[in-house]
């Protein structure tokens, strides 16, 4: 037998992340109740007693105000804030407010629980919180007050299609893929159908949108006939929908299949393709997913290159390069921001991490030298380590010598294309709070000085040889799990 | 005739009126006091005095993206801390200079050193060194890596660095180079000797 001592830390953490991730999730078939309001988003499960379905009045109630409850022989009563009432168990007459308020079907109470019908709430909370509710019954989910996600849809027709979802809150759905779908499940978003259940677009590859609702979730659908990547942007308010334009080829008809669940933004797609009753293809290379970080955006411009060009500009148009040249070498490559957003370091961090990214790349760019620079963590004083929890500011330390071969790698590979390149250990964030291998490249003025900067063919330049170097190494990068 | 009692109150009140009045005046004049101290930007410590004594200060270099180290003769106090806050000034006066390797604002300075027990130490900028920075990770981390390296080099025992702007944390220097966190001396000390290769 194996003393407890011998098992490994990380043995032991692991499963209890399993066990407790197990405990946590409900079972798929689990009847739930969501509801939504500006207190707290929460979510009840339901239970079905005589063929109705019943939940906790207390439990509703609890998670908005003050609450109290006791039961007296058959009598069950709760006081909400202000608010008094009396239900009487196998009744359907309860009292709030000294008013009668008749119940679809009776009261019940177990181990001093008082259950109400489902159905029931539309009528009943109101009369407790004094404000309107909006209950979508048949999908369970209640809206209190006038709390709402809304979502736009808008197709770009381009090369490949992209499909933007703009949302009127941020949002963090799981994302799926099963052959010809993209789906979106919203759990704690209060999100409601767009003007129509279901938009058609006319286009070969995406072509359709459908909104459904059930057992207290809602979910977005994308119909498409090629693999589908989700990218998140704007804060979490944008999700774009594209076609992957490296996937493996579909067989039969079919796109790439094999389901990943991708909550936080990571893409989806990309799994092993499934032949339908012809000969299995050999295998498909394993795809690797890449984070490509432009540094600063929104409200933080970076650097000052000249008096009209700023650095996010210059690092955002060098990121999208460099996502097409890795993409041309079969990785997966997530874009921590496409357009002009703000993101704090800790956010793009945590996304980064929560990707299972095998690499992360960000990109700088400066007026001063000439050529580029890598730069690897050079990592802070750190705090002792808790068990298997990494301090924070020095979360990149196992990664680290990966992260210096991959810099070396780099660094080989601007020499190769003529472009001058330096490396160096620099006390950059996020780079130390990646438990990937990560580095930052800065870019510099080319021979033409700083006209170079946002040039494309000097970019061009600049991520072909990165994109070289990471794939280079490929073998020494973990795939995403 | 009016009762020896009210008499006696008015007495009383009057005494108080009077010491609160003594009171305000005190009060005025020691908030007047204050103010123009406040706007009195005259230096209030004598220059530096103290042997001259051959130091070696580690010197940015934007051209060859390192440091690169530079002796220099400086008068130094007899503090630990006193010493510590001279030795960045002076090399502050070189980055200030016109034709300066690594050219910081001229307003840039050195708000104060702390040297705390155990090896740590805490240097506070004053605003102007921050916002006037030159945007860059190259650059700022030349300058990180200065500040850092000379003090550890001439003032034995210290074994983290800590940078601040105006007492209060701030996240970068100028956009780049991370400033929460405390730099370890034999850290930067290999990241300089790496850079110098």
């Amino acid at each position: 037998m194996l003393p407890a001592t011998t098992i490994p830390t990380r043995t032991l953490a692991a499963a209890l992340t399993v066990l407790v991730f197990l405990a946590a999730v409900p079972a798929a078939d689990e009847a739930r109740l969501s509801i939504y309001s500006s207190v707290a988003t929460y979510t009840l499960p339901v239970t079905t007693r005589t063929g109705r379905e019943y939940v906790g009045l207390l439990e509703v109630l609890e998670p908005l105000g003050r609450v109290s409850s006791s039961a007296e022989g058959r009598h069950w009563k709760l006081r909400y804030n202000n608010v008094d009432s009396d239900f009487v168990a196998g009744r359907t007459r309860a009292k709030i407010r000294g008013r009668d308020l008749d119940l679809p079907a009776p009261f019940l109470i177990e181990n001093s629980r008082g259950l109400v019908p489902v159905s029931s709430l539309g009528t009943l909370l109101p009369r407790f919180l004094g404000n309107p509710v909006n209950f979508h019954e048949a999908a369970r989910r209640l809206f209190i007050g006038d709390i709402a996600t809304q979502v736009t849809a808008q197709l770009d027709a381009s090369t490949p299609p992209r499909l933007v979802l703009n949302f009127s809150a941020p949002v963090n759905p799981t994302i799926s893929t099963e052959p010809g779908k993209l789906r979106m499940v919203f759990t704690r978003e209060p999100l409601v159908p767009p003007g129509s259940q279901s938009l058609s677009f006319d286009n070969a590859i995406i072509s359709q949108a459908t909104f459904s609702e059930s057992n207290g979730t809602a979910e977005l659908t994308i119909a498409a006939s090629a693999p589908l990547m989700a990218s998140f942007s704007n804060n979490a308010r944008t999700i774009t929908v594209s076609a992957a334009s490296q996937g493996p080829p579909p067989v039969g008809g079919a796109s790439t299949p094999g389901e990943t669940s991708a909550p936080g933004g990571m893409p989806a797609g990309g799994g092993t393709p499934v032949a339908g009753g012809t000969p299995a293809p050999p295998p498909a290379p394993r795809r690797i997913l890449a984070v490509v970080d432009p540094a600063h955006g929104g409200t933080e411009r970076g650097a000052a290159l000249t008096d009209t060009l700023a650095e996010k500009n210059v690092t955002l148009g060098f990121a999208r390069l460099l996502r097409h040249e890795l993409e041309q070498r079969g990785f997966s490559v997530m874009l921590l921001r496409d357009g002009d957003d703000t993101l704090t370091l800790d956010q793009r961090a945590g996304t980064a991490n929560a990707a299972h990214a095998a690499i992360y790349i960000s990109l700088h760019a400066a007026s001063q030298g000439s050529g580029a620079r890598v730069y690897t963590a050079l990592l802070p004083r750190e705090g002792p380590d808790k068990g298997p929890f990494h301090a924070w500011n020095a979360a990149q330390a196992p990664a680290l010598l990966t992260s210096q071969n991959v810099a070396a790698a780099v660094l080989g590979e601007m020499q190769k294309h003529q472009l001058p390149a330096r490396g160096y250990p620099a006390s950059l964030r996020p780079l130390n709070n990646l438990l990937m291998p990560a580095l930052a490249v800065e870019l510099a003025p080319g021979p033409n000085g700083v006209s170079d900067l946002p040039s494309a063919n000097y970019q061009q330049k600049a991520a072909a040889a990165i994109a070289d170097a990471v794939s280079s190494v490929r073998d020494r990068l973990g795939a995403q799990p | 005739m009016i009762p020896r009692h009210l008499m006696i109150g008015v007495a009383v009140m009057f005494v108080i009126v009077l010491s609160m009045g003594f009171y305000l005046r005190h009060l005025s004049r020691a908030a007047a006091e204050m103010q123009r101290l406040a706007a009195d930007t005259r230096p209030v410590a004598p220059p530096a005095v103290g042997p001259t004594e051959t130091v070696t200060l580690y010197v940015a270099d934007d051209d060859a993206g390192a440091l690169r180290s530079q002796p220099a003769q400086i008068p130094l106090p007899g503090g630990r801390q006193q010493r510590a806050e001279e030795l960045l000034r002076a090399l502050l006066r070189i980055y200030q200079q016109p034709d300066s390797p690594h050219p910081l604002a001229p307003t840039a300075d050195i708000r104060s050193i702390y040297l705390i027990d155990p090896g740590a130490a805490v240097i506070d900028l004053n605003a102007a060194f921050a916002d006037q920075h030159r945007s860059s990770i190259l650059g700022e981390q030349l300058t990180v890596n200065s500040l850092v390296e000379t003090l550890a080099f001439n003032v034995p025992g210290i074994n983290r660095v800590r940078i601040l702007v105006e007492g209060d944390t701030r996240e970068t220097l100028a956009g780049h180079a991370d400033l929460t966190e405390f730099f370890d001396i034999s850290a930067v000390g290999q990241a300089v000797t790496q850079a110098a290769q």
